[in-house]
């Protein structure tokens, strides 16, 4: 919090920011740590890709939600609707493609989940904008109001998928090739599971790739370190902003799908049920962090699989633990982010 | 960001003093004609609802109200004196519920189990609250409102798995105290027409309790500790540098609301002589709370009469006239989902956004500013 000042005293060359590996490290040692205890090494691959799944997914909710906060300063509490909302939205595509998911070619099935990926992506996006420009933007700069008003926010858009597509859980079918598991020797893997964690990781490394090597990604950065000073270079800031909301509640809608197919159940409640976790998660790796985020969702997700596997009965309120562990040892998160 | 106060000061100078009515109400009198007139009629009408109304419907009505008053009121303090967004709140209204269930279900049907069931919800939530309250009201506003969003939800979750105790999803059912069962019948004769028996005391036990406890709090918003707490909201820096342990003074106001809310929850177990995860430890309930404390006003304290009166009352009638609304425009696409007697909350909810927006002091504030104008 304190040393922001220090590094601005290097003319010529910005030294290197230097990376915190002992986050990193944690996830490889706890996955590890864990082996010993489960005995059987299949068991424990198993659990550690469902754990990576789980994580994976958590993360593509968590990532908006903590990036908004860290460029605007403003937590939405009403991000869980973009993921039930993300969710529905794949009944659009699931109604009249029902034939592309029966079908047996993987082509078409997954091509059947990019479709709903992008339909949700788009619902969310839009509903997003309008989120911003009617809820949250009057309540720029007050945390209160902003808590109290996107609550309100939650409960008249999950009012509105009750009016829209009607009040009663609607099941939802996974595509034909992405049921069942890859068995190899005694370790299973579910499939989905598998998908999963390749959208997760794709997503991560874009959007490392956006904020770290890219101009858009430069501004967005120097605009969560100083709003004031990339508006007075010129640049619309609160254009940046808007897009960086409708970009989070999108990702949102991207995990409510991903999280949709995995229930196979649709409910307008699914999002704030996830929501508990997503701030577990976005609290454990510093608020306004991707990376912190992405770390803490799977350290998060591992220890619910592992401690689920040897102690069911403490598997629900592993997450508190961890939670409770994380900010003895961090009391700002994994990664604090500088400023806040 | 300029740092607009969020609410509007309920301080004044100018109050009358002294005289009985002030005592009673902690010399923070209504102060507009309309909102003492609305006041005065709630609460008459819940004093008197055994004797207007025949029926179990509208005392339940009466009842559910009273619970709430005290529940909406010790969030109030939270809320909007001290201007903490907690959403653990239902957990304290669960633990005392579950204290009340427990209680009469394992030590048998009488006042001393009773007695220490309470007393053991009221420590458990107290002990809570101070351990939630000094690990995570240091930090910001933000982190204190998701923290307790998490660990309610664990703890909902711990009472729907630990069967042999809390009765698990099903929840417990018990026996109450002789005095508060139907068959209680203090009276031979009617008063007043009435046959009073179990029920009607235990309503009348439930209506002086939550106005005990309103009054109590009142007193308590508007001590000095409750200056301080305002003074901490409005200015969280300036309070600290005028000597005020901003840390200890928010902890004991959350630790004050969580034993209100304990209290309320055992009044309403009691009342329906049951407890289970729905009726008391519930998300959609925490929503309702919030929902009438914003409408009813924040920061006032009558704002919880008239928040939970409003709100109770919409919950159990406003869906009879969604429904003929809804019947009216059958035919028409999509207008009749929105009036749907389950969709009452949609309105609600708007009605809710657009109180923190257009009337952040809620129903009571737009009832005194009516007056000054």
């Amino acid at each position: 919090m304190t040393d922001i000042t220090a590094e601005t005293t290097a003319p010529t060359e910005l030294p290197r920011t230097k990376t915190d590996w002992m986050p990193l490290a944690l996830v490889p040692a706890l996955a590890l740590l864990a082996l010993p205890f489960i005995g059987s090494p299949s068991a424990w691959v198993t659990l550690t890709v469902a754990g990576l799944a789980m994580g994976m997914m958590i993360f593509l909710m968590a990532s908006g939600l903590t990036l908004v906060f860290g460029l605007m300063d403003i937590i939405n509490f009403g991000h869980g609707v973009f993921i039930s909302l993300g969710a529905y939205a794949t009944l659009l595509v699931l109604g009249p493609l029902a034939g592309w998911g029966a079908a047996d070619s993987v082509g078409l099935n997954l091509a059947l989940l990019l479709l709903c990926i992008v339909t949700a992506m788009a619902v969310t996006g839009i509903v997003g904008a309008v989120f911003e420009r009617v809820i949250v933007r009057p309540v720029y700069g007050s945390h209160l109001k902003q808590i109290l008003v996107t609550m309100g926010g939650l409960i008249v858009t999950e009012q509105a998928i009750h009016a829209l597509w009607g009040a009663s859980p609607i099941p939802i079918r996974l595509p034909e090739t992405l049921r069942g598991a890859f068995v190899i020797g005694d370790i299973v893997m579910e499939r989905y599971r598998v998908v999963a964690v390749g959208i997760g990781l794709l997503v991560f490394l874009g959007m490392q790739l956006l904020l770290n090597r890219t101009r858009i990604g430069l501004l967005i950065r120097a605009g969560v370190e100083n709003p004031e000073m990339v508006e007075a270079l010129g640049y619309r800031i609160r254009r940046l902003f808007v897009s960086v909301f409708v970009a989070g509640s999108a990702l949102a809608g991207l995990g409510g799908v991903m999280w949709a197919f995995y229930r196979q159940t649709l409910t307008a409640g699914m999002g704030m049920e996830v929501m508990v976790l997503v701030f577990i998660v976005i609290i454990i790796g510093g608020l306004g962090s991707v990376g912190g985020c992405f770390v803490g969702s799977i350290l998060v997700a591992l220890v619910a699989n592992y401690v689920g596997f040897l102690a069911p009965k403490l598997a629900l309120i592993s997450n508190i633990l961890v939670m409770a562990l994380v900010l003895i040892w961090r009391p700002q998160g994994l990664f604090p982010v500088a400023r806040r | 960001m300029t740092a607009t106060p969020a609410i509007p000061a309920s301080f004044d100078e100018a109050r009358p003093r002294g005289g009985l009515l002030a005592g009673l109400l902690s010399s923070d009198m209504p102060r507009s004609r309309a909102l003492s007139f609305i006041l005065i009629a709630i609460v008459l009408v819940l004093a008197l609802t055994p004797f207007l109304f025949s029926g179990s419907q509208p005392l339940s009505t009466a009842a559910k109200i009273c619970v709430f008053i005290v529940l909406v009121a010790s969030y109030d303090l939270l809320l909007g004196y001290s201007g903490i967004v907690s959403f653990a709140h239902t957990m304290f209204f669960g633990i005392g519920g579950y204290g009340i269930a427990i209680g009469l279900e394992k030590l048998g049907a009488d006042w001393g189990s009773a007695a220490i069931g309470l007393v053991a919800a009221l420590c458990t939530s107290a002990i809570l609250a101070i351990a939630i309250g000094l690990l995570s009201l240091r930090v910001r506003a933000i982190f204190f409102s998701m923290i307790t969003l998490a660990v309610a939800s664990a703890m909902a979750v711990l009472a729907s798995q630990m069967s042999g105790i809390t009765g698990g999803e099903d929840g417990l059912s018990f026996q109450l105290p002789y005095a508060l069962r139907p068959a209680f019948r203090p009276f031979a004769e009617p008063v007043f027409g009435v046959m009073i028996n179990g029920r009607i005391v235990a309503y009348y036990l439930l209506f002086f309790v939550a106005m005990g406890m309103f009054l109590l709090m009142l007193r308590i918003v508007n001590s000095p500790f409750g200056r301080v707490l305002q003074a901490i909201r409005e200015n969280e820096f300036r309070a600290e540098a005028l000597g005020y342990r901003v840390v200890a003074y928010r902890t004991a106001a959350s630790v004050i609301s969580a034993l209100a809310a304990t209290v309320a929850g055992a009044l309403l177990a009691l009342w329906l002589r049951y407890n289970g995860p729905d009726t008391t430890l519930s998300f959609a309930i925490m929503i309702d709370i919030l929902l009438m404390v914003v409408i009813g006003g924040m920061g006032t304290m009558y704002g919880a009469i008239i928040g939970a009166a409003l709100f109770v009352l919409a919950q159990s009638y406003l869906q009879v006239l969604m429904e003929a609304g809804s019947k009216a425009l059958a035919g028409i696409p999509l207008l009749p989902n929105l009036i749907h007697p389950d969709r009452w909350l949609l309105w609600l909810g708007a009605l809710f956004v657009i109180s923190v927006y257009a009337f952040p002091g809620g129903i009571v504030g737009r009832l005194r500013q009516g007056k000054r104008n």
